[in-house]
Order: C-alpha cells, then structure tokens, then sequence
C-alpha cells in the first residue's frame, strides 16, 4: 500500500506522519505541494504544521495548493484522507468537511498528552477501534477549536459523524468536545489532536495513534479483496 | 488610487477570545462603560488600473474571509471621491 503525506511550506509534522505510515507496515511517499500528481497513492495524509505560515487562516492558502486539487478529486471518488491539525484546518478550508477551527477559547497554545474517547469506528481511518474506546494521544495547537452553526453540529451528532470527543478535559473549548468529525462517506476524516505522535512508546505517550493507520491498510486491503 | 478595502469580521454568534482579552485590558487603562470589544481584518487591495469591487468582492469570497465563521464587506476608502 501507498500512502501519500503531503509536505506544504511550512508542514512541521510531515516526518512523523510518514515514520507512522512505515511503522504501520505502508509505503511512505511524499507529494509536494506544487505538484498536482499523486503518484499512484491508495490514501493521503495531510499533517500537521503551519502551512503557508497559517498567513490570514489556518489553511486558507493551502487549500489552493495544485496538490490540493488533485486531493479534493480523489477524496470526492473515495480515497482515504487524513488531515491531522493543520491538515484538518485545511480539509475544513477545503469544504471537504464542514465547519472551521478557531482560536482557542483561553489564547493559550496547548500542548499536552489528551485523552479522547472514538465515537465512529466506520471510517477508513477508525475501524481498527471499538466504540467508545478511550485513547490518549498528544495535542497540540493555538487554533483548535472546532465550530460549525448549531444546525450543522446537530446533524454531525445525529449522523454518527463525531470521529472523536476530548476526555478529561477540553483543551480548546471546541464546540461540543469535538475533536475529530468525518464525511459522511467516511473516506475523509479531520482529527485534531496527533496520533502520528503516538506510534512508539519511546517517544510516544501510548501507541495509539498507530490504529489510525493501521485502519486505512485493513479498510484499502478489504477494498482490494471486493474487487478481485 | 485603484484600491479597495475589504473588512472581515468574525460573525456575530462566533466567539471572539481576542477581542475578549482587549475587553478585559481596559480597566487597566482606566478605562470603564465599554461591554464588548471585537477584533477583525482591513484588507487593502490595491489594483492595476482602476478598482475593481466586484473582483474584490469575489476574491474576499474565496479567500479573504470563510464564510463559516466570517463576513465581509468591500467598499472604496474613505474619503475617496
């Protein structure tokens, strides 16, 4: 399997997302934010960082990257996408998930190991998990607090499109303890906090995050044998 | 001057922790009697020729403000004949 990660000016996390990619046993390949072609890759992650300098929104300007293009094609014919922070910034930027991600309720960058309980186990990038299981994996961001009209959060619950919520503490006064959503396909999944930070328990404060991953191979490898 | 200003301000319902913080800072000043204060972005776009509002206003759509939590609006300067 290829999964694609795609490095912007000013991605900080692409590095991690494609040693995580590795150790969940994938083919890292790296795209490029000028160039529209995807190299034949099963799954994209977009990682976390400040691209384009987060210059007038976080993700804003990112959304107009040529890969960008490509990626919101891809996505809209099935592909799996994960946009982690700032690439869940850009896949809002990018209409691909509704909803925004502002600046956080108390001003404060937070950085910190968080725990999050998984509401959506049927998505490209969840299904390795149960129901309710709780995970810690670390967060880490100055604008992370999710928001969306009343109308739009209340389909989001009703529709079982709440990936992930904040255990133990909100960290960003994102609306509802949202800290993950997806589409309604399922294919594209934006998540705040970084389970490509939590692959290895040297560095990592569980290894969570490698289900993530270790989801979108099992759901490409289904998807394999459906079509054979 | 071809220039064409574009305000983006947070919608009314969307929280605002920065304008919040300035709120917060007056007293210090001794300042009192104000309730809130919010905090936007002036845009200033500054066209080859003449000004263009209507592309202004289609670039303040795409990109300068998101329509999820932000609106805007384009005008000439002020004092601008």
């Amino acid at each position: 399997m290829r999964i694609g990660v795609v490095t912007f000016p000013g991605s900080l996390d692409d590095g991690d997302a494609r040693r995580a990619v590795r150790l969940a046993g994938a083919e890292d390949i790296g795209l490029w934010h000028n160039d529209p072609e995807l190299h034949q890759v099963d799954a994209v992650v977009l990682p976390g960082g400040f691209s384009y300098g987060d210059s007038l929104r976080a993700g804003a300007i990112a959304r107009f990257a040529p890969v960008m293009e490509s990626i919101v094609d891809a996505a809209k014919g099935g592909m799996p996408v994960l946009g982690i922070c700032n690439g869940f910034q850009v896949l809002c930027e990018a209409h691909l998930l509704p909803g925004a991600l502002t600046r956080n309720t108390h001003l404060h960058f937070r950085n910190r190991d968080q725990a999050l309980r998984v509401q959506s186990t049927s998505t490209s990038w969840t299904k390795n998990f149960t129901e309710d299981q709780e995970i810690i994996i670390p967060v880490k961001n100055g604008e992370g607090r999710y928001v969306a009209d009343e109308a739009v959060l209340d389909e989001l619950e009703a529709t079982g499109r709440v990936v992930a919520r904040y255990a133990g503490g909100n960290p960003n006064g994102s609306s509802r303890d949202i800290a993950a959503i997806r589409n309604e396909a399922g294919n594209v999944v934006g998540i705040m906090p970084h389970p490509e930070h939590a692959v290895d328990a040297l560095t990592g404060p569980s290894t969570d995050g490698l289900a993530f991953f270790a989801s979108v191979l099992a759901h490409l490898a289904g998807r394999v044998g459906v079509e054979a | 001057m071809a220039r064409v200003v574009v305000d983006v301000m947070l919608k009314p319902e969307i929280l605002d922790p920065q304008g919040q913080a300035v709120a917060n800072a007056l007293p210090r000043l001794g300042v009192t009697g104000v309730e809130s204060v919010r905090i936007g972005k002036r845009i200033e776009i500054e066209f080859a020729g003449t000004a263009d509002v209507e592309r202004a206003r289609e670039i303040a759509d795409k990109l300068l403000a998101n329509p999820v939590i932000e609106e805007f609006t384009v005008h000439l300067p002020d004092g601008d004949s």
